[in-house]
């Protein structure tokens, strides 16, 4: 479980977490949602332990972030980057290998070796392990990074809007994977979601951010309605329900 | 071709070019007469020391600039132009100026103190930069390079000493004879060192978010590196002068030949910056014979050639 307490965040005179608490339940997909600037991207970074805590307290299964040397929190918890500019020339099969560097430190054993095979049958990329990063599409480099997280080999992956930039097709893909990698493989994921129907398509649970503060929780269904998407988003839409998920019109 | 195949035939190229540099000079120097005093002497004082100060100041500097792109993410950076060198110049002023009979030891380190601020200085102006605009780090690292330069100048010119400043802003091997020449393996053992976690620097490369998320210090590791650079750096510029261009070129052939796990390929780089810094050498004692034209000179020429043949070469890794 992650456990946030009292957490407040300044940025200068502005205020963008203003104490909250939450917890996110373990073995589930947790999908942050709010309008931008809610604080959702900085909560996660706090969680990522990316941005120096100033007030309040996050525990993850009890390490808590801010004493918890770096590299023991590197065996619990991943953050996958977000796409970046200037690409490392690594095959899928290096990149991958980087990710076992919290524990092997750079000696691979060969239950290293194991963990980064499997990695690379469970993300579907045993065709591509060779080849270099820059030659894949967007999607395809993706995956291979969440493969890099995935033999990272920790109970929890955090992510900060992995689908800007990529079309329908590999944005469902990624979203099932996580599914996969949370119901076959035990990950907790906690994700920040831009729009709200993938949210309500693929977490378990949906935390509201407003204003710095947890506006609400719970499953999809109980979350997802137009009198939230008015009061969060600020805007009139219809919600649909079909096979028990929500959904927008947008 | 395979990695080992590679390495060998670079050790190869390298031992045949080495030897060659202890062949060429203004004195003939017979092989057969190795052994004769006088022939064993020149070779001592003067042929090998200067061939070892050219292997290392290249395997150093290749390497520095590898450390370099990856701290900095871009690729068009290297730490003779981007203020390092020109850092390390301004603590030899310093030193000439302020501490004129410290021992050399002292003012190598006034230089490295120096050249790690002022990689401080750009490391700081480059993380805020947007990282979209990779040509904006490359730019900015040159007009940084360039200011402080300019600073340095303004103040030999008002010391008169501009001349003085020349010999270490053009690099060149001529004076290098034993005993003038051996505080460069400090840089050769400090590159070593960094060699050992060349997989830290390769995770840095891929991004402070990686980086944090793998359990690195993000901080240490970048502060190692630029201590690494500093030191090397100011070693070369103190001994032989600013040398450019190799710390530039070679990491970007390497990385496009054999990609960026720094473990990998960091041995190639050094091989290959070995190379090419004693081929410039070679050349620049032979183009004017019996006369010297300094290898930073050559390197100019070779390297600007390498550079737009880098640029121009794959539009698909043109960046």
């Amino acid at each position: 479980m992650i456990s946030v307490q009292n957490l407040t965040h300044q940025l200068g005179q502005q205020t963008i977490l203003n104490e909250l608490s939450l917890s996110i339940p373990k073995g589930k997909v947790t999908a942050l949602v709010g309008a931008n600037g809610a604080g959702k991207s900085t909560l996660l970074s706090l969680i990522a332990r990316l941005m120096k805590l100033q007030k309040g307290q996050i525990l993850i299964d009890n390490m808590s972030v801010g004493d918890t040397p770096n590299d023991a929190l590197a065996k619990k918890l991943s953050i996958l980057p977000q796409s970046i500019h200037m690409e490392p020339r690594l095959t899928v099969r290096e990149l991958v290998s980087f990710g076992r560097y919290p524990h092997a430190k750079g000696r691979m054993q060969p239950g290293d070796r194991e963990k980064v095979a499997e990695a690379i049958k469970v993300l579907d990329l045993v065709d591509l392990a060779d080849r270099q990063l820059d030659t894949l599409s967007g999607g395809q480099r993706q995956r291979a990074y969440v493969a890099m997280t995935y033999a990272q080999d920790t109970d929890y992956m955090l992510l900060d809007e992995p689908l800007n930039n990529m079309d329908i097709a590999a944005s469902r893909a990624l979203m099932r994977v996580l599914r996969d990698l949370c119901a076959h493989h035990g990950r907790t994921i906690v994700i920040v979601l831009h729009d709200i129907n993938y949210a309500s398509a693929y977490a378990d649970n949906v935390v509201a951010l407003a204003e710095g503060k947890i506006d609400q929780q719970g499953t999809p269904l109980d979350v997802v309605d137009s009198a939230f998407l008015q009061r969060i988003y600020g805007t009139a839409a219809k919600v649909h329900i079909l096979d028990d998920r929500p959904f927008v019109q947008v | 071709m395979s990695r080992g195949a590679t390495i060998g035939m670079a050790l190869v190229v390298l031992l045949v070019v080495a030897t060659l540099s202890l062949f060429v000079g203004v004195i003939d120097l017979d092989p057969k007469k190795l052994l004769n005093p006088d022939e064993l002497e020149l070779l001592i004082v003067s042929r090998l020391p200067r061939t070892l100060a050219v292997l290392i100041t290249g395997s150093a500097l290749a390497v520095c600039g590898t450390i370099m792109q990856l701290l900095v993410r871009n690729r068009f950076v290297e730490p003779m132009t981007a203020g390092t060198g020109q850092g390390a110049m301004l603590g030899i002023l310093i030193a000439i100026l302020y501490f004129p009979t410290t021992p050399l030891i002292v003012q190598i380190s006034i230089a490295a103190a120096t050249a790690l601020i002022s990689s401080i200085g750009l490391m700081l102006i480059v993380t805020r930069l947007p990282s979209s605009k990779p040509l904006y780090i490359a730019l900015v690292g040159l007009i940084y390079g360039g200011i402080i330069g300019a600073g340095v100048t303004f103040v030999a010119y008002q010391a008169d000493l501009l001349q003085y400043i020349e010999i270490w802003t053009t690099g060149e091997f001529s004076g290098v004879l034993q005993g003038r020449y051996e505080t460069l393996w400090i840089a050769a053992i400090v590159a070593l060192l960094a060699y050992l976690i060349a997989d830290q620097f390769a995770i840095v490369g891929m991004g402070r978010t990686t980086a944090i998320s793998l359990g690195l210090n993000y901080n240490q590791v970048v502060v190692l590196g630029l201590i690494t650079i500093s030191i090397v750096t100011a070693l070369t510029v103190v001994t032989v002068g600013m040398i450019p261009f190799v710390g530039l070129v070679i990491p970007n052939i390497v990385s496009r030949l054999y990609g960026d796990n720094a473990r990998r390929t960091l041995p190639i780089t050094a091989f290959f910056g070995a190379s090419l810094v004693l081929v410039c050498d070679i050349i620049g004692r032979l183009v004017r014979y019996p006369f010297e034209i300094p290898v930073g000179t050559i390197m100019g020429v070779v390297g600007a050639l390498i550079f737009l043949w880098i640029l121009y070469g794959r539009g698909r890794h043109a960046r």
